[in-house]
């Protein structure tokens, strides 16, 4: 056992890290954080775009991707060595993540030759932003319930329906969406697979307020949208299948809680001081803080028995899978614990206090425990993806998807 | 990067299991656990044979001279197959001690003896209801005698020595008693584990030799519990990976309501709990299997990491599997009661869940270790 790279790993690390040292700014313990992201006075999206199309042209913005589409076909050790040393640099973050990470793997597997040299390099250089239209305001852990309407017209499709939770629909380009094509059919068999423009007459974007107070979701109205066949995925019938591959990379790419954890809430203890004393001399204290430390190490090694199978050229375990029910729940009890330390002072908010993570974990952490998959639907998925046990007697088996209680 | 075991030691692990099945471990603890035994002297006889007990030990005392990480996999197959022999104490407790801390003359004695099996080592530190702390202790070494009694002291009936936790003048100090002296009484006690035997051990004036630096033995102490928390950490994943494949064969093989058990919800979170739970005390354990064989700074962070995680791991399977079971669960005739009975002393014998908690806290103080 050993936590050195081989050689090539290390060489590897050296020359990213040498084009990050060249090209960005280490962080520090003032800009590690998304509220603090150094982008000047450019928007979010500029500073994003910039960074993007520095990478592209470099060669670093899709490593694992073939040569043809502007990666340089790295490994997976590869890339995750990439994503470490990035991610020790302020660069902008939350723009691209969805389309490259979902969308990217689907048009690489289902799409045309000449659909791939057309979408694909602008996806990776950052010219062309893409988004996720699965979820509806009815169909959210049951996915596959989706009721958005596709009627076959010609060489066309027209689409109506309603979308929501949906990231950065108001600047991305492109989506990727699942549809109901034929109502008659049972649930998953029912279901087609497109890739749509955005610009596309008909289809309305509606931001979403948060619990936090911030608008990252959207609702997407599509009123007759116009979607040619050829921007189907996949046979007709297969949407199921096809929405799968993505979901497989949701849950790869939502994976760590970023924000406060054992550590934060460590420093904070000590710090802390109440009548003299300070909080991590209080037994409860430490007891949390030592059952926090341990399921961030668990993590973090757990990580790294992934990255050992795959340094070897092996396939990882099953065991990736804990990762967002872990870190999430964790991130809120810290966040409760960050709150509660400040006694009645924890409710009030100070933009300019370091003491804010501790509230943005909090609140972010109920969002987390819900986005790509909540803790429910990824323990059903450990349970029966890993553990093998049988699926869960359904109402809606065999059904014709228009016969499915809904109650409505 | 590579935080595995490599594919020798995986062969090891393998071996170890095949071994243990062929015997039918799981039978022979049943066997002792019905019975007045408090371990199978065939199944040890066996694992002599097989040179685990030298594994540790370097080729010049004749032992395999392999790593901590030979130890390692034999501890999880141990643990997942509740093996009844002496195993944990002559070989993470006192085995470890002398090596560790030994003088070359006790080495030469001793290690060689270790390996054939003629001496059987434990620890005994315990002597109240209040944990031991380098002021409590109250058995003494004065002029190379022991008196005092301790408690809860495992394997000291088959054992033959006793590294020894004693007041000796101001300091405490850790020495080896031989058990089969006229001056040492053993008397078993009732223990919650029928499988396992735990002994009150009184020394009246008992010959006791000093291992290691006399004043040091507290010190000595805590480094040799940060070793048998790893190696009993990988017995607790063995543990909790049986507690979880029997409830995850029961749930799919038990029908209520016209359907197997494992199809309802309640029972898949409950399985993926336990998944959650040992998937993370199985990535702490490696990490603690990387300190202790590489003798890194972090072994006492790793060392509590690995103990608290597992200790929970267990706790947490062993319990679940009885409830997914039902009423069969609760019973004597199915297996379950085995591990349960195995995780709690499992818990208890290095010290409480919460002291561990605490050692946790401290290594992170002293340390200032960061994730």
């Amino acid at each position: 056992m050993d936590f050195n790279d081989t050689p090539q790993e290390a060489e590897f690390r050296a020359k990213c890290r040498a084009w990050l040292e060249a090209n960005a700014e280490l962080k520090t313990k003032k800009t590690n954080s998304a509220k603090n992201m150094n982008v000047g006075n450019k928007s979010l999206l500029e500073a994003a775009a910039e960074w993007q199309k520095k990478k592209y042209d470099a060669g670093w913005a899709m490593i694992h991707w073939p040569k043809e589409f502007g990666g340089i076909g790295a490994t997976p050790i590869e890339r995750i060595i990439w994503a470490q040393e990035e991610s020790k640099f302020n660069v902008p973050k939350g723009v691209y993540e969805i389309g490259l990470g979902m969308a990217g793997p689907v048009m690489m597997e289902y799409a045309t030759d000449e659909q791939k040299e057309r979408y694909l390099p602008p996806m990776a250089e950052g010219k062309e932003i893409w988004c996720q239209l699965f979820s509806e305001p009815s169909a959210g852990s049951d996915v596959a319930g989706l009721r958005s309407k596709a009627v076959q017209d010609g060489e066309n499709w027209i689409v109506n329906g309603q979308k929501v939770w949906t990231s950065g629909a108001h600047f991305s380009d492109f989506g990727i969406l699942v549809v109901r094509h034929d109502p008659g059919l049972e649930k998953h068999k029912g279901l087609t697979f497109f890739f749509v423009d955005m610009k596309s007459p008909g289809i309305e974007v509606k931001p979403i307020k948060q619990l936090t107070g911030g608008s990252s979701f959207n609702e997407v109205y599509f009123n007759d949208v116009v979607i040619p066949d050829s921007q189907r995925l996949g046979e007709i019938g297969d949407g199921w299948k096809v929405a799968i591959t993505t979901l497989m990379n949701e849950r790869l790419a939502v994976g760590d809680a970023d924000g406060v954890d054992a550590n934060e809430a460590f420093e904070l203890a000590k710090k802390h001081d109440k009548d003299g004393e300070q909080l991590i001399d209080n037994n409860a204290v430490r007891e949390s803080i030592a059952d926090w430390y341990c399921e961030a190490s668990g993590l973090k090694n757990t990580k790294l028995r992934t990255m050992s199978a795959l340094s070897r050229g092996d396939t990882p375990g099953p065991e990736a899978s804990i990762t967002k029910i872990v870190s999430a729940n964790k991130l809120q009890a810290i966040g409760n614990f960050g709150m509660d330390s400040s006694d009645m002072s924890g409710m009030l908010m100070d933009e300019e206090s370091d003491f804010i993570k501790f509230q943005m974990a909090w609140m972010g952490a109920a969002g987390l425990r819900i986005a790509g998959g909540t803790d429910e639907i990824l323990k059903n998925i450990i349970a029966e993806r890993v553990l093998g046990l049988p699926q869960e007697a359904r109402a809606d088996k065999g059904l014709a998807f228009k016969d499915i209680p809904s109650g409505s | 990067m590579n935080l595995d075991f490599s594919d020798d030691q995986k062969l090891l692990q393998e071996e170890a299991k095949k071994f243990l099945t062929k015997e039918d471990a799981l039978k022979i603890n049943r066997a002792v656990m019905d019975s007045e035994k408090t371990y199978d002297q065939d199944l040890w006889n066996k694992i002599v044979e097989l040179g685990w007990t030298g594994i540790r030990i370097p080729e010049e005392y004749q032992g395999l001279g392999l790593s901590h990480l030979e130890l390692c996999v034999i501890a999880e197959e141990l643990g997942r197959q509740l093996a009844p022999v002496p195993f944990s104490s002559s070989v993470y407790l006192f085995t470890e001690t002398l090596i560790e801390f030994g003088s070359e003359e006790q080495k030469h004695a001793i290690l060689p003896k270790l390996v054939t099996g003629d001496v059987i080592g434990t620890l005994a530190i315990a002597e109240t209801n209040s944990a031991p702390t380098k002021s409590n202790i109250s058995v003494e070494l004065k002029d190379g005698k022991l008196s005092g009694t301790k408690i809860a002291v495992p394997d000291a009936e088959v054992a033959t020595h006793a590294v020894v936790v004693a007041k000796n003048g101001d300091s405490v100090s850790l020495c080896v008693a031989d058990l089969n002296s006229d001056d040492v009484d053993i008397t078993v006690q009732r223990n919650i584990d029928e499988s396992r035997g735990y002994y009150s051990v009184s020394f009246d004036g008992a010959n006791a030799e000093v291992v290691g630096d006399e004043e040091s033995g507290w010190s000595n102490l805590e480094k040799i519990m940060d070793h048998a928390a790893v190696l009993f950490s990988f017995e607790q994943i063995g543990g909790a990976q049986a507690s979880l494949d029997m409830a995850n064969t029961y749930a799919k093989e038990r029908y209520a309501f016209g359907r197997p058990i494992g199809s309802f919800q309640s029972m898949k979170h409950k399985l993926a709990d336990m998944y959650v739970a040992l998937t993370l005390a199985k990535s702490n354990s490696f990490y603690g299997a990387w300190a202790l064989s590489s003798n890194a700074a972090e072994l006492p962070t790793a060392a509590a990491t690995a103990r608290v995680s597992a200790t929970k791991a267990f706790q947490l399977c062993s319990q679940e599997n009885i409830q997914t079971h039902g009423g069969n669960g609760f019973t004597w005739e199915y297996d379950c009661h085995m591990f349960y009975k195995r995780s709690k002393v499992l818990s208890l014998n290095l010290g409480s869940l919460p002291s561990w908690r605490e050692k946790l806290i401290k290594s992170l103080e002293q340390a200032n270790i960061k994730l």
